[in-house]
This record gives C-alpha cells, sequence and structure tokens, in this order.
C-alpha cells in the first residue's frame, strides 16, 4: 500500500475518535455542572477539559474567560482549533477523500455524510441549543464509521492502519480522562484528603466511568461502591474493557504485527513492552508511585509509537 | 437568437421518434411527484458519494454538483453503428498522425500539414522526437465531442487528446439511473456500459514496456483539490489500482518506484491525469510539485508507459484539426465517416478578415483552449463583447479559430418550467491499445440555460445518461 494512503487511513480513524472523545468529556461537564458546586468548581472543571487537551494557551489567545458556552465553541465549532469536533470531522472526511479508492464505497459515504450532515448542524446552531442531543449524534456517527469499516472492509493492511489510528488515539484520551483529577487542582495545593467532597468525589469517578460507556461495567465487574483505585483498574489495566489503556494498547500491538515491515522493528519491542507493562502491571504499584507521574509517562511512549509508526510507514523519509 | 434545432426525441411535426417510444410511454406514466421526488433522490445521492468538481476561481461553493437531468439521451442501434466506425477510424488515423510527427513527418512531406502547424505548436514535444513508445500508441483514451445539426447530421466538434474527462459521469448516470427506475431498463434494452474500466485496464495492461512480468498500472492524479479528482479516485479504485500523486513516485535506476509501506514498487504504466507541463520538473516546468523528477528519462528509455503519450496534444488542437479528414485520407486511404465542422483559420489572412466581419454570428474558440473558457458564441453575446473579442482575436489572430454556430440538437430536459429542449453534445471514449475498443454510450452533456450552446459543467452544463439501444 502506498505509504501516503497509510499515513491518510491513519488519520481518518484518528480524526473520527478524537472527535468522539471530545464529544464524551464535553458531555460528562455538561451533566457534572447540573450538580450543585462551589462558586470556582464550575470554571475549574471546563478548565481541566482545556488543560487536559493541551489546549489552555490556545484558547486564552482566542476568548477572554473560560466560561460554557466559549469553551463549547472553542472545543465543538471553532475551525481555527484543530482539535474542535467540527474540525476532526472535517479533517477525517479529507483524509478519507484522499483515499476514498482505499475505502469501500460505504465507508466513504459514511465520512462524507456525517461532514455533510456536521455543516447543517452548525448552521442551525444545533450544539448550542440541544448539546448533548449534538454529542449523542457524534457518538453515533463515530460508532457508526467504525462498524461500517469492520463490516464492509478487506482485512488487509487498510483496516490495519486505520486500526492503528483508533486505537493510539484512544489511549491516549482515556489517559488524558483519568488525569482530569490532576488538572483540575492544577492551579492549587493538591487538595487535602480531609477537605474532599466525598459527596462530589463519587460523582466525579462516576463521571468518568460514563464518558467512556463504563459506569454499568463496573457495576457488573466489581458489584461494589465507585472507588477511584476500581476505576483506575478498570480503565488502565483490565484489557476487557473495550476502552482501556490495555485493551487500546493491545489492539495497537496486533495491527502492528500484521503490517509489520524490515523497519518497523523496534517499534514493535515498544508497542509490546508498552502492552506487557499494562497486561502484567499491578494498579497498587501504579497509584503508589502517583497516577499523574505514571499518566505523564504513557502519554509520552504513545506520542512516541505515533511518531515511530509515522517514520516507518507513513512518510519514509528515503529509498 | 432562437436557432431551429433537431430534437432527439420529437420530430418535426410534434410526434415522438421511433427510438424514443418506450421510453415516451413510460414517461407518460410517471407522476410529477414521483419525478419531482426522483429528482431531489437523485441530488441527494450525488452528494453523498461525492459526485463533485471543483470550479476554478470559484471561492464560495469549492465544491459543486453537475446536475443530472433523468432524461435520457437515447441513439437507436444502427446509429451507434455508424458513428462507432467513423470515431474508430478517426483515433485510429490520429494516432497515426501522432507517431508520424514524431518519427518521419511524412504528412509534411507530402504538403498535407504545414511544418509551421507542428513546429511551431507549443504543444510539439520535441523530447519525443525519434522515441518508441510501446505498440506505437499515443492516444490511449481519447474523448472525441460529437454534435448533432441541422437536419441531424454529425459532426465532430473536437478531439480530446491529452487528459480527456467526463467517463465517470457516464458511469455514475447510468447507475444513478438505474437505481431511481430499474423498471425503466426492465422494459428497454439498453446496452450496458458498466464494464469500461474492465476495457480501460485491460488496454493500459497492453501497453505496459515488454519483459517485466505482469504490469503494475497506476493513475496519476494531481491531487485532490483537482476538479477532476472525483473522476480519479474513481477510475483508480474501479479498476482496482493505486491511485497515486507524483511525490508518491520516486526514479531510481532507471525505473519508476512507488513509495509502499513495504518499501519501494516497480510501475509499469502511468494513466495519468496530470498535463504534460507538469510531468516532471527535471525536462518541464521546474515549478511544479505534481510531477516525479526524472521521469522523462525513464519514459524516453521505454521503461514505463504514460497513457497518454506526451506530445499527443499536437493532434488535438483546433488548428490540427482541420486538418483531420486529410490524414484519414493520407494513412488509412479512406473516406472519413464523421465530418468536421467546417473551420476558418485566424493566422490566414483572408479567413481572418472573415471571421472578424461575421463574428456576431460565429463561435470563436481558442486553439488550445478547454473547458469552455475563452471562446465566444457571437450570437448569444452582447456586441460590446463581441467587439473586444476581437481585440483580443486581432491581437494573437494565430491563436484563434472560428466555425459557424451550429444548431446543435435538443432532447427534453426536466427546468424549472417544467420539461424543455436543452442543447446537447455527445463525448464517447475510445481506447486504443492492442485493439481499439469502446463501450456504446459516452457522456451527454447538455446546456441547461434556454439557448445556450454551452454545455462546458464548469459554464453551468448538466449531464445526461446516454443510452444506446441494443436493437
Amino acid at each position: 500500500m502506498l505509504s501516503r494512503t497509510a499515513d491518510n487511513l491513519f488519520w481518518v480513524s484518528r480524526y473520527v475518535e478524537r472527535a468522539e472523545n471530545t464529544a464524551r468529556m464535553l458531555d460528562i461537564n455538561l451533566q457534572m455542572a447540573l450538580l450543585p458546586h462551589g462558586k470556582n468548581a464550575l470554571e475549574h472543571t471546563w478548565r481541566a477539559s482545556l488543560a487536559i487537551s493541551e489546549l489552555q494557551a490556545r484558547y486564552d489567545e482566542r476568548y477572554e474567560s473560560v466560561t460554557p458556552r466559549d469553551v463549547l465553541a472553542f472545543m465543538v465549532t471553532d475551525p481555527k482549533n484543530p482539535s474542535s469536533i467540527y474540525s476532526c470531522l472535517t479533517s477525517a472526511r479529507e483524509a478519507a477523500r484522499a483515499v476514498r479508492g482505499s475505502l469501500t464505497t460505504e465507508v466513504w459515504e459514511t465520512h462524507n455524510t456525517t461532514w455533510l450532515e456536521l455543516q447543517r448542524m452548525v448552521a442551525s446552531d444545533l450544539a448550542y441549543r440541544d448539546p448533548a442531543e449534538f454529542f449523542e449524534w457524534v457518538k453515533f456517527r463515530s460508532h457508526l464509521s467504525r462498524g461500517v469499516t469492520r463490516g464492509t472492509m478487506l482485512d488487509d493492511e487498510a483496516l490495519h492502519f486505520l486500526g492503528i489510528g483508533t486505537h493510539l488515539e484512544r489511549a491516549d484520551n482515556t489517559a488524558r480522562l483519568l488525569d482530569v483529577r490532576f488538572h483540575e487542582y492544577e492551579d492549587h495545593d493538591e487538595p487535602d484528603p480531609e477537605a474532599i467532597d466525598s459527596y462530589r468525589e463519587f460523582y466525579h469517578w462516576a463521571a468518568i466511568l460514563r464518558s467512556v460507556s463504563a459506569f454499568e461495567i463496573y457495576r457488573k465487574v466489581y458489584r461494589d461502591v465507585v472507588t477511584p483505585a476500581r476505576v483506575a483498574e478498570l480503565l488502565i489495566t483490565r484489557k476487557d474493557m473495550p476502552r482501556s489503556l490495555a485493551s487500546s494498547v493491545h489492539a495497537v500491538l496486533g495491527d502492528l504485527s500484521r503490517v509489520s515491515n524490515d523497519r518497523s522493528g523496534e517499534t514493535e519491542r515498544l508497542a509490546g513492552q508498552l502492552d506487557a507493562d499494562l497486561r502484567y502491571g499491578r494498579i497498587d504499584d501504579i497509584l503508589a508511585a502517583g497516577l499523574h507521574p505514571w499518566l505523564t509517562q504513557f502519554l509520552r511512549r504513545i506520542n512516541d509509537l505515533g511518531n515511530r509508526v509515522s517514520a516507518d510507514f507513513l512518510v519514509p523519509l528515503s529509498v | 437568437m432562437r436557432v431551429q434545432a433537431f430534437d432527439e426525441m420529437m420530430g418535426a411535426n410534434g410526434e415522438v421518434r421511433q427510438h424514443y417510444h418506450g421510453f415516451a410511454k413510460w414517461l407518460s406514466e410517471q407522476s410529477p411527484e414521483v419525478i419531482a421526488t426522483k429528482r431531489a433522490e437523485a441530488d441527494l445521492s450525488f452528494r453523498r458519494v461525492g459526485i463533485t468538481f471543483a470550479v476554478y476561481g470559484d471561492e464560495a461553493g469549492t465544491e459543486r454538483l453537475i446536475p443530472f437531468d433523468l432524461v435520457p439521451r437515447v441513439i437507436p442501434a444502427a446509429e451507434w453503428r455508424r458513428l462507432e466506425a467513423g470515431l474508430k477510424q478517426r483515433v485510429r488515423a490520429l494516432n497515426m498522425f501522432i507517431h508520424d510527427v514524431y518519427h518521419q513527418q511524412n504528412i509534411v512531406r507530402a504538403g498535407i500539414v504545414p511544418p509551421e502547424q507542428i513546429f511551431l505548436n507549443s504543444q510539439y514535444r520535441p523530447e519525443m522526437q525519434d522515441i518508441a513508445v510501446a505498440r506505437d500508441i499515443y492516444c490511449h483514451i481519447a474523448g472525441v465531442d460529437i454534435v448533432r445539426a441541422g437536419e441531424g447530421e454529425f459532426y465532430v466538434l473536437e478531439d480530446n487528446l491529452r487528459v480527456p474527462s467526463g467517463v465517470s459521469y457516464m458511469l455514475e448516470n447510468r447507475k444513478m439511473l438505474m437505481r431511481l427506475f430499474p423498471d425503466l431498463f426492465a422494459r428497454i434494452k439498453v446496452a450496458p456500459v458498466a464494464h469500461y474500466p474492465d476495457l480501460l485496464l485491460e488496454n493500459l495492461r497492453s501497453v505496459a514496456p515488454g519483459g517485466q512480468g505482469e504490469p503494475r498500472v497506476v493513475v496519476l492524479t494531481p491531487g485532490m483539490y483537482n476538479s477532476a479528482y472525483f473522476e480519479h479516485a474513481f477510475l483508480a479504485q474501479q479498476m482496482g489500482v493505486e491511485l497515486v500523486e507524483g511525490k508518491d513516485l520516486f526514479v531510481d535506476s532507471n525505473t519508476v518506484w512507488m513509495r509502499t509501506t513495504r518499501g519501494p514498487q516497480r510501475v509499469d504504466v502511468i494513466y495519468r491525469r496530470v498535463d504534460d507541463d507538469f510531468l516532471d520538473p527535471l525536462a518541464f516546468r521546474g515549478d511544479s510539485s505534481l510531477g516525479v523528477p526524472g521521469l522523462l528519462s525513464v519514459y524516453r528509455a521505454g521503461r514505463v508507459t504514460l497513457a497518454n503519450a506526451i506530445g499527443s496534444g499536437i493532434a488535438d488542437d483546433k488548428a490540427t484539426y482541420l486538418h483531420v479528414p486529410d490524414m484519414i485520407r493520407f494513412y488509412l486511404d479512406e473516406e472519413p465517416l464523421l465530418n468536421n465542422v467546417p473551420t476558418w483559420q485566424c493566422s490566414k489572412p483572408s479567413e481572418l478578415s472573415h471571421v472578424l466581419a461575421n463574428m456576431h454570428e460565429l463561435v470563436v474558440k481558442e486553439v488550445h483552449g478547454a473547458g469552455g473558457y475563452g471562446m465566444l458564441v457571437g450570437p448569444t453575446s452582447s456586441k460590446a463583447e463581441v467587439e473586444s473579442f476581437k481585440e483580443r482575436v486581432k491581437a494573437n489572430p494565430s491563436n484563434y479559430i472560428a466555425q459557424p454556430t451550429l444548431a446543435l440538437s435538443t432532447v427534453p430536459t426536466f427546468v424549472e418550467s417544467g420539461v424543455a429542449p436543452r442543447h446537447i453534445d455527445l463525448r464517447p471514449y475510445v481506447l486504443c491499445g492492442k485493439e481499439i475498443t469502446m463501450v456504446p454510450g459516452g457522456l451527454c452533456r447538455v446546456a441547461l440555460t434556454e439557448g445556450s450552446l454551452v454545455v462546458n459543467s464548469s459554464q453551468g452544463g448538466g449531464t445526461k445518461d446516454t443510452w444506446v439501444l441494443e436493437r
């Protein structure tokens, strides 16, 4: 397969996954805002959602203060924010258009229709009139594109590069979501455990679970109250949980081994090492060393993997 | 000016022509509501599939639909057989002409084509002189524009031998009409066209450089912002070959390679949808990023095939066009089966003065123009437009030719006010490889504005399905 084609496929699925995760995160913020809260808590929540996506600086350039309305505008419809849902779905469609010959007609039409409907939704202001419905729509389109892809595409390189894009992005996004607690308190001292409102704490972790469609799974797996340690375990080391880090990295490893070429040995080794760390690591050890430092390290490794995939397959510099 | 035109469907006395009986009967059974719904469905579907094109110089709508009309152009079997024979004859002669131009130039020696028409022509490529190309084929894919005028005679309007486009619309229009009205095709036997990509692939494989095993074919596109990108992607997909851009290819060891996820792979045949000028920045335009540095030298060594050949444009400019009937007599020793439109060359002083005096009645075109840009349709232009065009022609006469304004034939077409006749043309595609092959059909373009004779999609034209009846 052409390297450029593989590159575009990789980005088609990455962008769709990113749009979906952004929608999930914002949806949860909106739900949290409905709860009773202190005067600064709300702003912290919204600020944290910018921080975990590393978009704070870009946001501050364009908006004066952090208000739900402005953050939504920035994260949903702002074409100048390359990570906004609008930009992601547009870029996904552009990348798909560049390689439409490598996609089945159904897959291409799905991305194209998403983009066409998006124009209509933006024009009709749906994202602001009924954000919950809009986020539902984004998730639904993402589900659809994955389903159509799995349901119609030949099990070959194209599918593997799509898979690598999806799962690298998902691992990245889930890790950032887990780290949001850290960012909420970033500007302040670490919260005194005594002072944390346990009621609010429960809702925070429950919201994280819900944002990755894992609340019911949590209940099913643990049949117990929601604790931060178990949430971390579910979303980090459980490989049967579809949006966990373990599951995402394992999927990356599987697809990587199927597109293996004579340059990609080191990349596969690193992916395998990360996979092993997650499979055989214990959540207690991770938490003992501190969740935030561990996640920071994880994000660095995921980012490195992405760069290596790019260099090995997608934009080979020379013959 | 209203030109009285030949209508493909309706006879002079308002009766439906024989070959349209089946369609007319079917149409009379459809309610206007059904037709309206189906028209909307077609629009929606074209947009979803992304069958769009970009209009140059149009900032707002960078992607537009080409309007699709539901009334097909119908061609009886016998009429098609005559057309097909004429088209094959014409393309065979044109291909021999290009070969001759780049070798012995016998046609110049014989005094049939003046030397300046070749050697002073910007489409003449000295790089191709005495270069052997596979099977001596230059115009692997030709799109010949045919119009019908007067009492129904066919004329060739122009030959497109560089990178003719539009064939994807021929295929998609048929698919669309079959999807919208399956019952129609159950009732009327229309010759199929869907095997075109197979013929094209076979044709391209047949001109691969010899002795290198199974030939690998690719489609070379300028990229997704090109107006015909949809077509490039479509044809690559339909043929099951890679769609490449210049940066995906490179030259090494006198061979063209493409960059893949598993390392370099050799390329044998490039169906290029990029103009000559942009193919190789080392040989032609140095500022082009669309091409492949070194491509020309591999090509000249006969180690890769380009379709169409570099330099084939020498045979499709509108001044060379004049000589095509004589080419057919010269190379094939046959009488041309298809007529040319009478043409005045502005480069000849006597003909220039005729053109200037009668411009309000003529169609004036640039010799190398395409896409309906840079032309004047005298009868539908204002006096001021005609006058200013005269100045352009006087400034550079050899850049223009003129033809009488033909009353292009019409086909009933859905318009705002109902169904009304609109002018059409036809572009069948001729494939030239080991054999000369065609599918029965072509792209039918229609000028949607009342009275307009300009059918180009860039000028607001639409398209129709073209039916060749099986009997």
